[in-house]
């Protein structure tokens, strides 16, 4: 006896023109769960994101949300569910409170109730104070917190969040991902959040993440980092492909090539990094050792670094 | 329009939403000054000036009075002017809501997609008419100034409503045709292009600035721009009294009533569908 899925993604693609955007992505989330998507800029997060909030029209596969049907009663799912975009969704020319009372309105809420919910909310993010001010007034942390008191106003059984933390200081990340975990736990409330930021990912309950429009892992953040086991030995040199060659004829490792640097998985790490400190003296510039994490994880996946593209440049 | 279908039962929450966006649109036009300036302040320029300029050189056409000045003419043309530029303007606010991203909140909200096209459309409506209110009285003050010759309509109230109401179908029209010409774009350039090359010559074949000719290419043009109706059809409510219901060289009221709402109709089939489509474009 499971609970259905609040949210549903079955063989999922997109493209615009040409491009491939997302190919094939299959997913679910379960009630009341914190469900990320992590993956580099151009991974299709967005892309899927857009799908799943009825904004753009599904080419192939299909989606549900609270067993609502994505691509023929996209007014049901409207109505389930509450969204906070990446990027801004609020007129600049109204107060906070009028950008709030049309959003009220617009979901069939009106007169005091909405007001209360107004207040309650804005209280909730910190801002009721500054209710009558102008939105182009505010900061961009300020703003960003309208934009998710909007997107929770109707009280949406699904949340859904495109980079939330974007342009919030540690502080308010900090608060909005505690006010996520009490709305999951006191309101039930199944919340899928897309980011591109590890440490936003270690926060989720589930994880899947995206590389390249496909879904590349999925699971516990935990589960993710023990599944590449033991440590992370990290090593700098001028030469990767000789060192790797090596590496391979004398100890039998398999490491892989990660930008200019050399990645290895293994158990007992501390103990390797002596050895091949005095296998190889003239060849290593520098060596680390860490615990994985995610973006040890992204790379194993992947075998790419997570912002590849933008060390390039 | 099954959407709009199933939710037409809960018809309240269908004229709150499309209220909401309505009172939207006012509030951020009157805190734009300038747009409030430019809409009215342009048009009655125009009616002075060209009014100053051709007093003399002005003949009335046949199915008007003799002794009809050239601003008694243009009088309801520089109404429509109005109209068409506020409202048209009112629309450019779909890319402005587009870039903005307030346009993406709204399309992902429940409401059945017909209420952002009402909502965007009665509000540009009620700008239009209101702005073309304001230039109908100021119009009859302008001649105490004398920048203006005293404008004869004697109406009764019932007229004044006839006339009020058609500028309100009027309004409704061109925001709406507003709305389909700016619903495709994601610039506001390429609306001003747009307007220069389509909407102010629209305007000005429609009888507005000068009458219909009998003959030649641009009567014909003339008689096929479906503004040419809609000006008709204001002047001959304005000018009730003076103008002759059989009067020829003016289409009738019947006539032009008849193609301005069926014009109407058609903009609003068109926005409706273009706000229905699901696309890569409500994303920008």
């Amino acid at each position: 006896m499971s609970d259905p899925a609040a949210i549903s993604v079955e063989a999922l693609s997109y493209s615009y023109g040409e491009r491939v955007a997302l190919s094939d992505v299959s997913f679910q989330v379960k009630p009341e769960e914190i469900f990320g998507l992590l993956g580099p800029n151009g991974s299709g997060k967005t892309t899927l994101f857009r799908l799943l909030c009825t904004l753009m029209p599904i080419q192939s596969g299909a989606a549900s949300l609270s067993e609502a049907d994505v691509k023929t009663s996209p007014a049901e799912v409207r109505r389930k569910i509450g969204i906070t975009f990446q990027s801004p969704s609020l007129d600049d020319r109204l107060t906070v409170r009028e950008n709030l009372k049309h959003h009220g309105h617009l979901y069939g809420l009106r007169g005091s109730e909405l007001a209360q919910l107004i207040e309650q909310l804005l209280t909730h993010v910190g801002l009721v104070d500054r209710m009558g001010e102008t939105v182009s007034k505010l900061s961009g942390g300020m703003k960003r917190r309208v934009e998710i008191a909007k997107g929770l106003l109707h009280r949406p059984e699904i949340l859904l969040l495109d980079e939330p933390s974007t342009g919030l200081d540690p502080g308010a990340r900090h608060d909005l991902w505690q006010y996520l975990r009490k709305l999951r736990d006191e309101q039930q409330v199944t919340i899928l959040v897309t980011t591109h930021l590890m440490e936003e990912a270690e926060r989720c309950d589930r994880l899947a993440i995206l590389n390249q429009g496909e879904l590349v892992a999925m699971d516990t953040p935990e589960m993710l980092r023990s599944s590449i086991g033991g440590d992370c030995i990290t090593i700098s040199t001028s030469d990767q492909n000789s060192l790797q060659n090596r590496l391979r004829d004398q100890f039998q490792l398999d490491a892989s090539i990660i930008g200019n640097q050399l990645r290895i998985g293994r158990e007992n790490g501390h103990e390797l990094i002596r050895d091949l400190v005095d296998a190889f003296p003239d060849d290593i510039e520098s060596i680390s050792l860490g615990k994985p994490t995610l973006e040890d994880v992204f790379i194993q996946k992947t075998g790419h670094r997570f912002w590849e593209d933008e060390a390039v440049v | 329009m099954n959407e709009s279908l199933k939710s037409s039962a809960n018809s309240s929450s269908y004229w709150l939403a499309v209220c909401s966006l309505s009172q939207r649109e006012i509030v951020r036009f009157l805190r734009q000054r300038t747009r409030v300036v430019g809409a009215l302040g342009q048009p009655v320029i125009f009616w002075v000036l060209f009014g100053a300029g051709l007093y003399g050189s002005f003949q009335p056409p046949e199915w008007a009075s003799a002794d009809m000045t050239y601003q008694e003419y243009f009088f309801p043309g520089v109404a429509v002017m109005i109209l068409l530029f506020t409202a048209i303007f009112s629309t450019i606010s779909i890319i402005e809501d587009r870039r903005e991203g307030f346009l993406q909140g709204v399309l992902v909200s429940p409401v059945p997609r017909s209420v952002i096209v009402f909502g965007k459309l009665i509000g540009g409506t009620i700008l239009a008419v209101g702005q073309a209110i304001l230039f109908l009285i100021f119009g009859f003050c302008l001649h105490w100034f004398g920048l203006a010759p005293e404008i004869r309509l004697n109406l009764t109230i019932l007229d004044w409503l006839a006339v009020l109401s058609f500028m309100c179908l009027l309004g409704f029209t061109l925001t709406g045709l507003g709305y389909v010409i700016a619903w495709p774009m994601s610039s506001t350039q390429g609306f001003h292009a747009i307007m220069s090359v389509f909407l102010l010559p629209m305007w000005l074949l429609s009888g507005a600035i000068f009458p219909v000719g009998s003959t030649g290419w641009l009567s014909w043009v003339m008689w096929i721009n479906p503004l040419t109706y809609g000006v008709a059809c204001l002047r001959r409510l304005m000018y009730s009294n003076s103008i002759s219901p059989d009067a020829v060289g003016l289409p009738g009221v019947a006539l032009s009533f008849s193609v301005t709402l069926l014009f109407c109709l058609v903009c609003v089939m068109i926005a409706t569908q273009l706000t229905n489509r699901r696309s890569a474009l409500n994303t920008r």
